[in-house]
Formats: structure tokens, C-alpha cells, sequence
């Protein structure tokens, strides 16, 4: 009886050294591939930068920090607020918000069209959703320039029909940024949304209208409230990617319309600013997950107090 | 045994099929049923025999080929579910799950419009009326079966609809709670006076809940009557079937006068039955016979019917008895058990004696 407590506590770390060493793998990729290229990216960001690119080793400067939001007056060297690195932040959250916004408007009633199909026919509409998402990235964004530019499909046939005198300038602007956004990241919001109305129960829909409740009140009452988890995980899916979104405004922004992802690659291409760089990279991290907080907190209190 | 004169549901010649065609399946067939206010009416019959396809008829789900549904005189066949103050308990219960069970009873009221002191009242007066007070800030997926089965009629009566409908509510409950929720539908319907309609595939939930029952099969209304009426007078072979156990037994009919018969059985016992039909005569017929109108006599006597016992099978308060006449025809027989009697052997050659007034000839 007097030996059971050493045996338990033998037992004990045992069964704690196993746990240990049966996460060990799952441990070390989170090491390997996440936590750690992220501790590089944090230190280069407190380093002096290197003449040709790459950075000063061991050499600790808060200039790349400083770069984030101040500039320094090339004449006498004195700080100021950076207005252009301002609006490419405000730009960036403001095109990633509203592309976030315009693909749920569009990706519920698709992903509800989708959930009433018969089964069988269902998974060709799933199929033709995400047929695009095959293709490159850089192929589809130069289609649609093809399609926007003063030379391009639609000012050719407005002028051929004599409803414009001169090209309407599409390209190289925030609608063109925008319009390249919604189409690539539509998918990813169609589909959690799909998923999520899929496993709804259309006989609550049924009890809706039994019990006074018109279309759309039905609508707003149960199939809304009941799809949330899709409309936020979509959300999610879209403004993550968008907001650090490279390709896209950099083929139909242009030069002007620069977005986060476009900066933070001009530090480490023709600026060779990698503390600068790495800087921005971090502040792009903490600003996608400050965002996240709020929206998936917000969204939990709605959801709890829903009702009366 | 309609309660009142004032019928709250007329349905005339409803039809419904599905598909065209080959695939052509009718789910309804020229139906009219008038169901009175205040009554407690169910809808009876196996899966497939339309009455649930009349049940979402009559709420609004699914809308008919031909006919009308009127409720209170006024044609609603034609109106959207949320127009129609008729509400539903449905099999599954549907009830909200993002939803607390207050919210859940108020839903109705609160898509009628109604003021918001108004609601509450009458959240709280379902709440107590199904005894689910204690339970009411829950979600609906923090309770029992038998407690949302409460939540689902309470959300389906606080509107205070015309008529209620009631889709197997209770299919999805244990024998034991569901005969508590048969007397508690029973006790709710006469605290409310509403008028529900039911619908069931469990004849013995039917026989003991209903005032009036509707026996249907294959899309057709076979037989309407009060529990006793289809139980003792059933129409026709398959209500006799459903409804209760029944012998059946090929005969001859030889002599008929007014309403009843003499039947010649194939062992050449003479019987005389019921016979609600017209006969040409003689003619070979069907009589159904009660398991429990039926006894066993030790020795065979005159008319009685010789059977030698195949099975017997003890069911705590009777006894079956499954015998097989001269003929090969299998014929069962519940008695009752009595204490010290001498019990029946397997092979044992018995009479069977028919109670006076129990055989009856049914159309096939």
C-alpha cells in the first residue's frame, strides 16, 4: 500500500513523457515551419540594412521599424509621418474589406442556389465554381486586364457601337484592383458558405413559413443565423489573402495602386530595405490578426445575444 | 361522434401525384374529409398512404392538382403556409437550434408582429401550460427529446392557431413517454379547444387519442368513424387488417336477410354473420373474426370451428393462441389469463367458439 503513490507518480510521468514524445513531430514542424521563419523575419526587421539587399548580421538598428511609419526628410534628415506608406495601409484594409463585403453579397446567393440543387447536379455547379481556381493566378489576372484595358474587350465594343468617343479608363485603378480580388477569391467564400447551408435543415425553413414567417423573414431569422459559421469562415478565407494580396494589384493596380503585399516586395527587390521589409511583413501579421479577433469576437457576442 | 356542427376543415376532392408518366405516383386520390371544430381527428394509415402528403397540404407545404381545403368556410388551398393560421408539430420537432426555448415559442408571435409585452405574456403562459418554465433560457440543443417535443407544441399553440396539425409527433420517444404525451396532447387539446389533426401510422396511438379517425391507404380515405366504429365495423379487409388483428376465413354465404347472413365455413360449420355488404347469393366471401371474440373450447362442440394448436405464445395479461383449422387456414385466439386455469398443450384438438355478433363479412 505504501509503494502505490511512487508507482502512480512512475505511471504518471510515463504517460507524460509518451504524450511528449508522440507530439514531437507535430511539434517540430510548428517549430521548423511556422514559429521559426517567423523569429528570422522578427529579427532582420531590428537589423541594419545591407548595402546590396540582405541585412547588417548582429548589427541592432530600429530604423526599419521607423520606416513603417515615418520617412526621413532626404534634405535635413528629420523624421516625418510617411502619408504614402498611410494610404497604401489604408488602401490595402479598405480594398480587402470591400472585397470581403461585395463576395459574401455575391457568394451566399450562389452558395444557396447551389445547396437547393438536387445532389446529383450539385456537384457539377461545385465543379464549375471552382474549375478557375485551376488556372494560374498570373493567367487569370492578364485575362481580365485583357478584357479592362483601353484596348481591351469592352472599350472595343462600347466604341464600336459609337456609346463611348474614348476609351473609359478601367485599368490602373482601385475598381480594377478590386474587380481582380472578388473574382479570385469569390470561390473561397462560395464554399464554406456552401458547406455550411448543405447541413442545414430545410425543414426549419418549413417551420419558418408555418409559423407566419414570410421569405424573407425566413431569411434573416433562420437561414442567415444558421449559415454564419460559413459567412465567417469565408470571410476569413477572403480578407486574409487580400489584404496581403501581390499579383493582383500589381498587374491591375499598376505602379499607383499599390497594396501591402506590393510594398513589402519593394523592399526586398529594388529598395533592398529587408529590416523595412521584414517590419511591414510583422505589422501585415498583426493587423490580419487584430482583425480576426475582432470579427470572430464580434461575431460570437451577436450570436449569443441573438433573439429578443 | 363529431363535437360540434361547425366544420373547421372541409376537404374536397383533394388529388395530388407526383412525377408524369411512367414515373407517375398518386400520393392522393379525390380525398374529402370534413373534420369538426374542436375535434381531435387523426389521420390514419401506413407509410405511403398520403397522409402526411394531405397533412402538408393542409399546412401549406405542398400544394394539390385538384380539390380545396377550406378552413371555416373560406378556400385556403391556394395560400402561402405563413398565410394560413394552421400550425404544425412537426416529426422531427424543427425547432431553431441558434434559438433559446423562449425564443423558439415566441417565434410565431413575434413574425405575426405582435407587441413585445404581448409576446412575453404568452411565452410564459406556453411555458407553464407545458411545464418547461424552468428550462426556458436554454438551448433548444441543452434538452430531452421529450422536452423539446414540449417546446415544439408550445411554439406551434402560442400562436393560437384554428386548427393544429401534428406530424408523428411522438414516433421518436420512448413507449413509456409516449403514452405520457398521449394523455398530455389529450389533456392540452381540451384546455385549448383547438382543433388537431394527427397523424399517426400506430393504430392503438390513434384508437386511444382520437376522437374521429380517417383509416387511409394508397392515396385513398378507406373508412371515417369514431375508434369503436372502425374497430367493430371495419369497411373493408384492409382496415380489419390495420386496425386491431382479425381472423380472416374463406366461407360460402347461402341464406342473407337484413344485414346479416348465414356463412358456410369450408369444415361445414354454419355461422351466422354481419354483412354491411350486397350479395349475390351464394357467393364465397371473406369473414373477419376478433382474436378475443374467439374461445377455446376443450372439446368440440356443435358449431364450433375444430383447430388443432400450433403455438401458444403468454403476453402477460392473455395469451394468444395460434391454432389451424381443418382447412390449413391459421386462426388466432387471445384469452384472457385466469389464475389456477389448466393450461392448453401444443397439439391439443380444440373447439373454437365465435361469440354471438363477432364475424362479419367484409368486401376484399
Amino acid at each position: 500500500m505504501q509503494n502505490n503513490p511512487s508507482i502512480a507518480e512512475t505511471a504518471r510521468r510515463s504517460d507524460i513523457r509518451n504524450r511528449w514524445l508522440l507530439a514531437a513531430p507535430a511539434l517540430t514542424t510548428i517549430i521548423l515551419a511556422a514559429i521559426g521563419p517567423l523569429l528570422v523575419v522578427l529579427m532582420f526587421s531590428f537589423m541594419v540594412r545591407g548595402d546590396y539587399g540582405d541585412v547588417k548580421y548582429w548589427q541592432f538598428s530600429t530604423n526599419g521599424w521607423l520606416s513603417v511609419l515615418f520617412e526621413r526628410d532626404p534634405i535635413d534628415d528629420s523624421l516625418g509621418l510617411s502619408s504614402a506608406n498611410f494610404t497604401i495601409f489604408l488602401r490595402s484594409i479598405k480594398l480587402s474589406l470591400i472585397t470581403t463585403v461585395i463576395t459574401v453579397l455575391l457568394g451566399f446567393p450562389t452558395a444557396y442556389f447551389v445547396a437547393t440543387r438536387p445532389e446529383k447536379s450539385r456537384h457539377i455547379w461545385l465543379l464549375l465554381i471552382t474549375i478557375p481556381f485551376w488556372t494560374n493566378l498570373l493567367i487569370r489576372t492578364f485575362g481580365i486586364q485583357d478584357v479592362i484595358r483601353n484596348e481591351g474587350l469592352i472599350n472595343n465594343v462600347l466604341l464600336k457601337f459609337g456609346l463611348i468617343s474614348q476609351p473609359i479608363q478601367m485599368l490602373f485603378t482601385d475598381g480594377a484592383v478590386l474587380l481582380g480580388l472578388t473574382y479570385v477569391y469569390f470561390p473561397l467564400m462560395v464554399l464554406p458558405i456552401y458547406s455550411s447551408l448543405e447541413k442545414l435543415d430545410f425543414r426549419l425553413v418549413e417551420a419558418g413559413y408555418d409559423l407566419y414567417a414570410t421569405r424573407a423573414k425566413v431569411l434573416w431569422n433562420i437561414i442567415l443565423p444558421l449559415s454564419k459559421p460559413g459567412i465567417i469562415a469565408g470571410s476569413i478565407l477572403v480578407f486574409i489573402p487580400c489584404i496581403g494580396a501581390y499579383v493582383t494589384p500589381r498587374v491591375l493596380g499598376g505602379g499607383k495602386n499599390m497594396m501591402l503585399g506590393n510594398l513589402i516586395e519593394q523592399q526586398f527587390g529594388q529598395a533592398r530595405d529587408w529590416p523595412f521589409g521584414a517590419a511591414l511583413s510583422i505589422t501585415l501579421l498583426v493587423i490580419v490578426t487584430l482583425a480576426l479577433l475582432i470579427y470572430v469576437r464580434s461575431a460570437a457576442r451577436e450570436s449569443g445575444s441573438h433573439g429578443h | 361522434m363529431v363535437k360540434s356542427q361547425t366544420a373547421a376543415v372541409d376537404v374536397r376532392g383533394l388529388s395530388k401525384h407526383f412525377g408524369e408518366g411512367d414515373t407517375k405516383v398518386i400520393a392522393l386520390n379525390n380525398v374529402s374529409i370534413v373534420i369538426g371544430e374542436n375535434e381531435f381527428f387523426t389521420l390514419l394509415g401506413p407509410s405511403g398512404c398520403g397522409k402526411t402528403t394531405l397533412l402538408r397540404m393542409i399546412a401549406g407545404f405542398d400544394f394539390q392538382n385538384e380539390g380545396e381545403i377550406l378552413l371555416y368556410d373560406e378556400n385556403i388551398a391556394n395560400l402561402p403556409p405563413f398565410k394560413r393560421p394552421i400550425n404544425t408539430v412537426f416529426q422531427n420537432y424543427a425547432l431553431f437550434p441558434h434559438m433559446t426555448v423562449s425564443q423558439n415559442i415566441g417565434f410565431g408571435l413575434k413574425m405575426l408582429g405582435k407587441p413585445k409585452p404581448e409576446i412575453t405574456a404568452r411565452v410564459s403562459e406556453m411555458l407553464k401550460l407545458v411545464q418547461m418554465e424552468e428550462l426556458k433560457d436554454r438551448k433548444v440543443s441543452q434538452i430531452s427529446g421529450g422536452q423539446q417535443q414540449r417546446v415544439a407544441l408550445a411554439r406551434a399553440l402560442a400562436p393560437q392557431p384554428k386548427v393544429l396539425l401534428l406530424d408523428e409527433p411522438l414516433s421518436a420517444l420512448d413507449y413509456k413517454l409516449r403514452k405520457e404525451m398521449q394523455i398530455e396532447l389529450k389533456r392540452l387539446q381540451n384546455e385549448t379547444g383547438i382543433t388537431f389533426i394527427f397523424v399517426t401510422h400506430d393504430q392503438e396511438e390513434a384508437l386511444t387519442m382520437s376522437d374521429r379517425i380517417a383509416v387511409m391507404s394508397k392515396g385513398n380515405v378507406l373508412q371515417i368513424g369514431n375508434p369503436r366504429e372502425i374497430y367493430d365495423r371495419p369497411a373493408d379487409r384492409f382496415v380489419a387488417s390495420f386496425i386491431g388483428e382479425s381472423n380472416f376465413i374463406v366461407c360460402k354465404v347461402e341464406k342473407k336477410t337484413r344485414g346479416s347472413a348465414t356463412a358456410c365455413l369450408p369444415d361445414g360449420t354454419s355461422l351466422t354473420v354481419d354483412c354491411p355488404v350486397d350479395l349475390e347469393l351464394p357467393q364465397p366471401a371473406t369473414i373477419a373474426i376478433r382474436p378475443e371474440h374467439a374461445f377455446i373450447s376443450e372439446k368440440p362442440g356443435k358449431n364450433q370451428l375444430a383447430a388443432i394448436i400450433k403455438n401458444i405464445v403468454f403476453l402477460g395479461t392473455d395469451t394468444h393462441v395460434h391454432t389451424q383449422l381443418s382447412d390449413g387456414t391459421a386462426f388466432v385466439v387471445r384469452q384472457q389469463n385466469v389464475i389456477g386455469e389448466k393450461p392448453l398443450q401444443t397439439g391439443q384438438n380444440v373447439g373454437i367458439r365465435i361469440a354471438d355478433g363477432a364475424a362479419r363479412i367484409l368486401k376484399d
